[in-house]
Parts: C-alpha cells; structure tokens; sequence
C-alpha cells in the first residue's frame, strides 16, 4: 500500500555489520534468545498498527533485567537503534521497528515478583499481561484497575510505555495514576529504579514522565503497581438512543450532575451491529446510539444512582433502557464492547482514532467525524470511552487498495486536527506512534516540542530508543 | 522577603526571566510565599512572584476542570468550586498553621509543591489531578504541556515532571486540573486504643473491604488530644473516612464499624466533626505549635511506617502520627543528627524517603531537605534539569539534594 508515514533512513553502517551484530548479541544472551532469521523475524515486523511494517535488524528476548541491560550497553556503543516491544498491541505503531533496529521484545519476563496485600502493591516484571495481574490477586478480592481492551494480551511494559487507559480510568485513573514504582535500564545500560512502594517518590517526578514516553526514556523491566479493592458489586445498563448526539448530551449532564460512573461506553448504530453479531451481547439493533454505563457498590448505592443516571437519560429522551438481571449478561455486555476492535476487523480492515476531546464538544465532534468520513467515501463506526470524552472513530477500509488507505489515512488525520480544534487532544491513551507523529506540531508549537526532545535527549542522547516514534522527523536536534 | 518582580503577564515573566538568563542572575520564584520554608533555603539575587497572575481563566463544571493562572488563591479557587459542589480531589495541605506564615497559597504554589493530603490515597496525589501546564523556562520561552481533557497521551509527560520541581524547572503561568463532585455526606469510624503496629494492621484491614474508605490515619496517644478540641474518645485513634451518598454512607460506617470492632472499641463522627478532623489532619496540627522544631514527613511503604518509628525509639525520643494507611509519617525527633538516623533506618527497612519540611533556616542549609537520590538518579535529573534551566536561575539551592 502506499505508505505516507516516513521513517528516519536506516543508516547503513549499522546494516553493513548486520552479520557481526548478530553475532555480538548472541553471545549476550542465552541460547534461544535471539532471533536473525527472516522467517523467525517476520512475526515482529508490525503490532496492531499493520499498515505499516519493517523488518529489523535483529529480535532480543531477555530473560533478565541484566540481559537487557548489556544489549543496551552495546547497541549504545554501537549507535544501534533499539525498539522495545511487549506484545505488540500497539494501535499507533509503537513497536513497529525498522531495518537497522534490534527489537527488545519483553515476552519472555513474565513473572509475577510480589503481591503484597498489605500494601496493596503488585510488582511485576514487565512481560507479565495485564490481565494476569487482576487474576493473580482476584480470589482475595483486589484487581489491578486500568482496563485496555487488549488487556488478555497486552503487556505491563506496554502499558507504561503508552499510559494506557481503558474503559473502567473514569473512576480509577489510568497507568500512570497506578503505577508506583519501575526498575528501568537507560540507553547506556544504567539499572536505576524510580519509585517504589511508597505513594511517591522524592526528587524529580521522573516515573511521571517515563510513563507515557513510548519506549524512548529506557526499557522498563519492573513495575510496581497498585491493587484496588474490588467492589462490592458492579451493574452495566444499556441505555438506547434516537441519535448520536442525545447519547453524546446525555454524557455530558451525567458527568455534569455529580456521579462520576465506573465507566460510560459509547457505541453508535454500526459498532452496535458488528459487536452484536459477533458477542451476542443483547445489545438493542433498534437504536442509534448505545450507552454502557456501569456503576458500583453496594446493592442500594447502586440503586439510587442508576435511579439519578435514568432520571438524566430521560430527560435526553432515552429509548431503551435495559438493565441485566445475572452476572453471565453484565459479563456479555462487557465481552460485546471489549471486542469491538476485534469484531470490525473481522468485517473491514481500520484505523482506530484516539483523539480526547471535552465532553461539551462531544456531539459536535461525532457528528463532524461523520461528515469528514463520508466526504472521503468510507464508513466509521464509533465506539469509545464516552466518560472522559476518549474518541474511538474506527474508519473501516480496504488495506489493499492504495488510493483507499490514504483516504481513511486522511480522513484520520482531519478527524485528529477536528479533536484538537475542539479543545482536546490527538491520542488519548494510543499514544503517538508513527500514526500521529507528523500531526504533533498541530498540537504543540516547535518551542513546546523543543522541550519535550531536550528533556528526551537527557534520557537517550544518541536518540537511539525507539528513534523514529513520537516527534516529526523534522525539526529535531542534531544527535 | 522583598519582592523585586510581580509581573501580571505570562509575558512579563518571559521578559524578567531572559534579562535574568542574559546577565547570569537567579530568581527565586514565590506564590504567596506561605511555603518558603519548605526545602533548602535558596539563596537568589532577585525575587519574583506570581501573585499578579490571577485569576479562573475557564471553568466548566459539567466537564470537572478548570483553568487558572498560577497566582490565583487557592481560596478563590475552593470557593468557586464549593459554589458548584465540587472539590479539588487531592485536598491540598494549607502549610500556614506549620510555619506560621501569613499570606495566601496560590494554586501554582500547590501544584509545584505537588502538595497533597489525607484522600491522596485513593484519589491521587495533586500531580495526578493535574492535565495540563503553562510555564516559562529558564530561557524565557513560554512552554505549554498537557491539555484540558482526563485523556492525554501525546508526547512527553512534562505535566507530571513540572509538578513537585520546587520552581526548578520553570515557572508555572498557568493550569489546568481535575476537579470533582463534592461527597454530600461523610463520616468517620474510629476504633480506639491500638499501639501503631496494631493500628496497621486495622487500617490494612479496612482498605482491602469493599466499604471505600477514602482516609485511613492512626493518632496515638500522645497526639490524639490535640485533634477536634480534644473530642476523640480515650486511647490512640485510628481514623477511618467514609464519603458518598448519605444512606450509603451510614451503611457502609455500619459494615466497617462491625468488622473492625474485634479490634477495640468503635465510635463514629458525623460530617462536620469529620471535615474538622481531616482538616486538621491534613494541617499537621498536632505540630503547628509555632515553633521551628525540625518537623519531617516520611513516605514509606504503609506496612513500614510504624516499623521505622519503632526503629528510631529505640535510639532517640521520638512523636509521630501517620496518615495514608500508615505510609505518612509525620515526625519530630530528639536526635542529633536527625537526618542522617532517619534515613539510613528508612534504608535498613526498604525504602521509601524522608522530607525535612521545617527546621531553622542554619538547619535547613546545612541538611538535604530532601532525600538524596542514588547517583545515577541525581544525574539524570540533573541532566532534566538542565534542559529545562541551563544557567540554573530559578530557585538555587532549593533542592539540593537533587542538583
């Protein structure tokens, strides 16, 4: 396809000593921990944003913090790019590598460190998944609270190196307001760790800022993370509309009455479809525009606020109202939405939005992504975290039709600028990527841009780490 | 202090900073100067503060945030706020009654102190309500970061690192924060008479129920009398604060009260009682006696915090309180030298830092007011630092420990 996103030059002192590399790599790390074959190296070409792929250099699967510290000790010696990679769920192209790039994948550092109810504290290594987090703690009655959809594969080092958010960060945050502490090797093979068990650190918040960098601060191999009782209990309702933008209003005053739900979860006509067909949610076909929302606590507090949310949604002239009477419904409500990325790629290839927007612009917004998608000739379903006003417009394309993709690749860009005009941002828990890069500047102006790379560099000054992702390839400062 | 530069513009700020950056000189940068006896004692040639920078720029309730520029009041700020029913999340600490100062804190001043209180355990420290900055750089480039919405992932968090720089790294112009529903109804459990150790365990106890307790803080003895005019039952207290809707409010002090009376005896306090106590709490009053008697805050991990001052008696006479479940502890020793003592036991026990927050100002010059980093660390943020403020202007000295 055609590819309009640019990736720095491979240098080719790097690709001319591919052979002696390899070689030096291996005799780093033990036997089966490296992968140089074109047929082994071709799974890791691409993550989740597949319309862009490049082979690397070579794949590293440490099985140890000190591992990872001496691959980066010499690829820094060496000037060699390095891209991290933790299951390669990245919908921005966060882990897409590139033809002079050793990949560090973390995979093989899954284990379960420590869990520490007294505290609260989970500590991990940094290939552990997410979801395996909730469930090593689950039969003693805590969970780990930030929620990707992708959360069955996606990995903790992947997390931190996105922010990631998912649909339950209404209430409970999202990584960054989790995560407590991380042992992290740097560029030059330095092992530091930053936070801890305590609730903060002293210093500098630098575990604020290497959450969220994208691979480009370090390589993250630890984290501590915080556990959360679970609630006494939860209950999804399904709330039906006419249209998109009285779901899209009917958000805003939720918010604006002084509840702040679990989670509020948006889908419109053709999100519903796909889902429904594929999880048999029981989700209503009848409707426009469909909202989760799912409070918790106990029986009466459930109670009475679902009774002030149905009392908001009528007011927005709601047409559906369905609450689930069994845990088996509320599980296959939840089944339907955490598949929606899923379930559309089974019908259509797509590129999934991030944009942020606040809430009072949300129905301006959905209606303008609309527009804009249909003014190139696509489709869009949208299904997204409605709370906190985190789009997810999926612009539904044909991957092998050229002239298509740079449709829905503009498409998505016009969509990202309209967030950002809106008073929001381009990605809200995606992350940058190579997908929104060259959109930065429309964001940030170069002297806001400036800054974010110095204090980059400060980190990794050869701008080895996950070198082409985040800022424009144009501007930057001389390495 | 005598104040040389009150710019009330972004801009002026800009300007002051460039002729500073241009002949070499250092700023100290001020709000309302009602915490400058937090950190090392910082030795500039100029004083500028941001107390001209007033003013809510936006604020749109049914969104949960607003924007202010970095001198507003924090008193406007929570009256505005209480107007709509809604609350600053993390309960910034007033540092007033500790160091008996005067003035008004502003918000700027509470976002680069990262200052924070009782609910930060649940809901977060300031740093986590905060969405996005405007600051001006050692420079003198206006800078912005973050944004106004929960979401945002795009580019470096530069938000977070601002927050807790002491005036370091730049200063703030303008921000942008969470804000939420204020809990119409709260109430709070208190079971009386455990030792600290035991008063741990409880707390651990009470956070793993699914009751939300949203504050969970152990007085003992020797401190207990001085909360709520003396209201608090006999014996050590250890606190437990419920918030939310009012019936479910009484229900869940119910649940927790029966579980947690096996362990001493149990009372309640109602919603105004409780705003008093947590107030105070917050303020440190056992310890705003107006002296300048060191005063030191430790964060350990909760489990560690009774330990360590279990530690230290056995070395010195020491008085202590804790909040966040047992991970804040509030400090007043009888050591000499108190900084070296505290922090190595921190170190034996596994980890964790200790704040000088108070002390004299010849105290505060010659001890790391904050907890020196390993090298590596202090390196980096070093280097961070020198990015943002090459010819280190703002604020010499404040942090010493870290450059």
């Amino acid at each position: 396809m055609a590819e309009t996103i640019g990736f720095l030059q491979p240098k080719q002192s790097v690709i001319s000593r591919r052979r002696d590399i390899v070689a030096d790599l291996a005799d780093l790390l033990p036997a089966g921990c490296l992968i140089s074959d074109e047929r082994g190296l071709k799974p890791f070409e691409t993550d989740a944003f597949i319309a862009y792929r490049r082979m690397p250099l070579a794949v590293a699967l440490p099985e140890t913090t000190e591992q990872v510290a001496a691959l980066l000790k010499y690829c820094s010696r060496y000037g060699v790019p390095v891209v991290p990679r933790g299951a390669g769920t990245s919908l921005s192209g966060g882990a897409i590598p590139q033809e002079d790039a050793v990949v560090i994948g973390l995979s093989k550092m899954s284990r379960i460190l420590d869990i520490d109810l007294f505290n609260r504290t989970a500590t991990v290594q940094a290939g552990v998944t997410n979801l395996n987090i909730s469930e090593a703690v689950s039969a003693d009655g805590f969970f780990y609270a930030p929620d990707p959809s992708s959360q069955l594969a996606c990995t903790i080092g992947g997390n931190i190196g996105m922010n990631s958010g998912g649909a339950h960060c209404l209430k409970y945050g999202v990584t960054t307001n989790n995560l407590l502490g991380v042992k992290m090797v740097l560029h030059d093979g330095t092992v530091i760790e930053l936070g801890g068990k305590a609730l903060d650190a002293a210093g500098y918040d630098l575990l604020g800022l290497v959450c969220g960098s994208e691979g480009q601060l370090g390589i993250v191999t630890e984290a501590t993370v915080r556990l959360i009782a679970k609630p006494e209990g939860a209950r999804p309702v399904l709330f039906g509309f006419a249209s998109s933008q009285a779901a899209g209003a009917c958000v805003a005053d939720v918010i604006g009455s002084g509840i702040i739900p679990v989670a509020i979860e948006f889908m419109d006509k053709p999100a519903i479809e796909i889902c429904e067909a594929f999880a048999h949610a029981g989700y209503p076909l009848d409707v426009e525009a469909l909202l989760i929302v799912e409070v918790e606590g106990s029986e009466q507090e459930m109670d009475e606020m679902l009774a002030s949310i149905v009392a908001v949604a009528r007011r927005h002239g709601v047409a559906t109202i369905k609450e689930c009477q069994t845990a088996m419904e509320a599980a296959a409500i939840w089944k339907g939405r955490k598949s929606a990325f899923g379930a559309t790629g089974r019908i259509a290839d797509y590129i999934c939005m991030d944009g942020t927007v606040p809430l009072s612009q949300l129905s301006h917004v959905l209606a303008r992504t609309g527009e804009i998608v249909a003014g190139y000739g696509l489709r869009v379903a949208n299904v997204f975290h409605a709370g906190d006003g985190n789009m997810h417009p999926l612009i539904l394309y044909n991957i092998n039709d050229p002239e298509d993709a740079a449709r829905a690749e503009a498409a998505g860009n016009d969509i990202l600028k309209l967030c950002v005009d809106a008073g929001g941002c381009l990605t809200g828990e995606h992350g940058v990527g190579i997908e929104k890069r060259d959109l930065m500047l429309h964001q940030f102006n170069q002297a806001d841009l400036d800054q974010q790379m110095a204090a980059r560099a400060a980190f990794d000054p050869q701008w080895i780490l996950n070198p082409s992702k985040v800022f424009p390839l144009e501007g930057r400062p001389a390495a | 202090m005598i104040v040389h530069f009150e710019p009330a513009s972004e801009e002026g700020i800009a300007t002051v900073v460039r002729a500073m950056a241009a002949d070499r000189a250092s700023l100290a940068v001020i709000g309302g100067n009602t915490r400058s006896g937090l950190g090392n004692p910082v030795r500039a040639d100029r004083v500028l503060s941001t107390r001209r920078l007033s003013g809510i720029v936006s604020y749109a309730p049914a969104e949960m945030t607003l924007t202010a520029l970095a001198g507003t009041p924090i008193r406007e700020i929570e009256q505005a706020l209480a107007a709509n029913r809604q609350m600053l999340a993390f309960e910034p600490m007033d540092h007033r009654p500790i160091f008996a100062s005067s003035g008004e804190p502003t918000i700027g001043g509470v976002f680069a102190a990262n200052v924070s209180g009782p609910r930060r355990y649940v809901a977060g420290a300031a740093r986590d309500s905060l969405l996005g900055v405007r600051f001006v750089n050692g420079q003198g480039e206006a800078i912005k970061a973050g944004g106004r919405v929960m979401k945002n992932v795009t580019g470096l968090d530069l938000v977070k690192l601002l927050a807790g720089s002491y005036g370091t790294l730049g200063i703030l112009t303008e921000v942008t924060f969470r804000v939420l529903p204020l809990p119409p109804a709260a109430q709070t459990v208190v079971v009386s008479g455990l030792n600290d150790a035991g008063a741990a365990a409880v707390m651990a106890e009470a956070m793993a129920q699914t009751t939300e307790v949203c504050g969970a803080a152990h007085l003992p003895e020797s401190v207990r009398g001085r909360f709520i005019d003396g209201a608090l039952p006999d014996g050590a207290a250890t606190v437990l604060r419920l918030e939310g809707l009012e019936a479910s409010v009484s229900l869940r002090a119910d649940t927790l009260a029966k579980a947690l009376a096996r362990f001493g005896a149990v009372a309640r306090l109602d919603g105004g009682q409780t705003a008093k106590l947590w107030a105070e709490i917050r303020d440190v009053k056992p310890y705003a006696d107006g002296t300048k008697r060191p005063l030191w805050r430790v964060s350990v991990a909760p489990s560690l915090g009774h330990q360590l001052v279990a530690a230290l008696r056995l070395q010195t006479g020491v008085d202590a309180f804790y909040d966040w479940q047992g991970g804040l502890v509030w400090l007043r020793m009888e050591a000499d030298p108190e900084a070296e003592l505290v922090r190595r036991y921190i170190k034996v026990l596994g980890g964790g830092h200790a704040t000088l927050v108070r002390a004299e100002e010849g105290y505060r010059a010659v001890i790391p007011a904050f907890e020196p980093q390993p090298p590596p660390v202090a390196q980096l943020s070093d280097r961070v630092r020198a990015t943002f403020d090459p010819h280190r202007i703002f604020n010499p000295g404040r942090m010493a420990a870290i450059s």
